[in-house]
């Protein structure tokens, strides 16, 4: 090896990405959970290209690519979430469509443009060289209101997931719930499309809980399980991202679905 | 005064009309028992007290102060989904939600609650277990004591003791008189059990081919339209 551990640490970028991707990883896991359950995983994925759209679109207006990007997904994020609950239209046919297609006039206006800053490969799966300071701020202020509203919310959002007549009936704002898992979900893509690239963000919420639903059976267990795991996936991710030089966001979706074999693994061994 | 009132509803799915001009009202610790065929529409006249789906006219409408968060409802068919994770313990305890109002966490009368209720169903033992490894009785217990907690004055059942054995089931109604002969909790109970719901219930709601019968259990006895029914 070339750099030791401490070496490795001292290099800004890769402390920004750390710093960045342990809460962001935080936070996936634990509206993961909720998204998997509520079968709104499509939603991740659809913002997560909406997402790359308005990077394109930022960038070739010269732009600072977060400041269009959160508002574009949090509207994107209101949107997709009708268009599934809305039981006339087919709501995953929809959001493929939306999603291509952001991904799609992402790509055009990057080619049209002459391209992104930094290159397109790093954009679609990942780096941990493209953080700025203020990513860096903006990425631990949000961090820190996702995780407030989620333990502010936590029983109401386990009662709306489990069952949402039976909230609705009894007095719960089932919808504005809905509304508040969409809005942290769509900050939470947001911040992680960075390290992450935009094709891979949404397994970052995904893969934490399935994996933890392998193993776990109780709604907490599952929750605290996800948060954990994927914590550490994200920084043995970053860690070999570094020494193999690989794509970030790639070499933690790996490590993540390493973990997800282990956990079937035992949970197989569990339940004979 | 009445808690519940119910004028001229007519409920519809697409335009089909299920039930047509119900017109009915309730009063604080009666005990409503529905009854009809299958198909005749009283799930769907539980979605429509609940608010869960309008009514296409007519108005349906809570008084006396009653709000939702004092409601407790039991579902005919839970939507849940066969793979969620969660404890028996975790379930019921979601009943007690709108009891502690913005408060994020749970305090000791929930848990309280959670648990008398528990037992009150006899399902201590499977506290920690996970929901959706019961067997379907066990689970419609589960789901029963969520509502059970949930309910501060009005309780609302469709078909309680689907999936219960007799001895659970004759508990049950056992349970729900107490809780309306001393909790004065309103009840409404969609059931097939007619002899029961004439035993226990004041007022009989029967839902048939559009029209529909409301009134006190001696005048349902003397009526027409309950003699095929109890003959039955
Ligand atoms: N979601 C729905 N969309 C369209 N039609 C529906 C829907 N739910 C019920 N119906 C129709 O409405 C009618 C009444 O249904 P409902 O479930 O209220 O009957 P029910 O009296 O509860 O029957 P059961 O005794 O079997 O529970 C039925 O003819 C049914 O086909
Ligand atoms: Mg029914």
């Amino acid at each position: 090896m070339e750099y030791s551990i401490s070496e490795m640490m001292s290099f800004t970028f890769m402390q920004r990405a750390m710093i960045v991707g342990v809460p962001v990883a935080l936070c996936a896991a634990l509206l993961g959970v909720s998204l998997i359950l509520k079968r709104y995983s499509m939603i991740g994925d659809g913002l997560s290209h909406v997402g790359f759209g308005a990077l394109a679109l930022a960038a070739a207006m010269n732009l600072a690519p977060l400041h269009v990007a959160i508002p574009v997904v949090i509207i994107s994020a209101f949107f997709l979430l009708r268009i599934s609950q809305n039981s006339k239209i087919n709501g995953d046919g929809a959001i493929a469509i939306v999603s291509s297609s952001a991904l799609a006039i992402g790509i055009v206006v990057t080619s049209l443009t002459g391209g992104l800053n930094t290159d397109l490969y790093s954009y679609l799966f990942g780096s941990i060289l493209a953080l700025s300071k203020e990513d860096v701020i903006l990425s631990l202020i949000l961090c820190a209101i996702v995780l407030f509203l989620y333990i502010f919310f936590y029983h109401k959002i386990f009662s709306v997931t489990f069952d949402e007549n039976f909230s609705l009936a009894t007095g719960t704002n089932a919808k504005a719930y809905n509304m508040v898992i969409a809005l942290l979900t769509a900050l939470t893509v947001v911040l992680g499309m960075q390290i992450m690239g935009t094709l891979l963000i949404s397994s970052l919420i995904i893969f934490p809980g399935l994996t933890a639903m392998r193993v776990f059976k109780s709604y907490r267990s599952v929750v605290l399980s996800a948060a954990v795991q994927s914590v550490i996936c994200v920084v043995v991710g970053l860690v070999l991202s570094f020494y193999m030089e690989t794509a970030s966001g790639a070499t933690i979706v790996c490590v993540n679905l390493a973990c997800f074999i282990l956990f079937s693994i035992v949970g197989a061994i569990k339940r004979r | 005064m009445a808690i519940l009132e119910c004028t001229d509803v007519t409920m519809s799915y697409e335009g089909v009309n299920v039930f047509e001009h119900l017109s009915f009202s309730l009063e604080r610790g009666d005990y409503l028992c529905i009854l009809g065929e299958n198909g005749s529409g009283k799930s769907t006249l539980m979605k429509g007290l609940l608010g869960l789906l309008k009514p296409s006219s007519g108005e349906i409408k809570y008084s006396d102060g009653l709000v939702k968060s004092e409601i407790g409802y039991l579902p005919q068919q839970s939507p849940v989904q066969r793979d969620f994770p969660a404890s028996v313990y975790e379930v019921v305890l979601s009943g007690t939600l709108n009891r502690k109002g913005l408060s994020p966490f749970y305090g000791r009368r929930e848990r309280k609650l959670a648990d008398d209720n528990l037992k009150r169903l006899s399902i201590t033992h499977l506290k920690n277990s996970c929901y959706r490894d019961l067997s379907g009785g066990q689970q419609q217990r589960v789901l029963l004591a969520r509502a059970l907690c949930a309910t501060k004055s009005l309780l609302l059942l469709d078909e309680p003791v689907t999936g219960l054995d007799p001895v659970v089931s004759a508990e049950f109604y056992g349970l729900i008189s107490e809780l309306n002969h001393d909790d004065k909790i309103t009840v409404i109970m969609v059931s097939h059990d007619v002899k029961q719901s004439v035993a226990a219930a004041t007022h009989i709601l029967h839902l048939e081919n559009k029209t529909c019968f409301f009134g006190m259990v001696d005048e349902y006895k003397k009526s027409s339209i309950s003699d095929q029914f109890m003959n039955k």
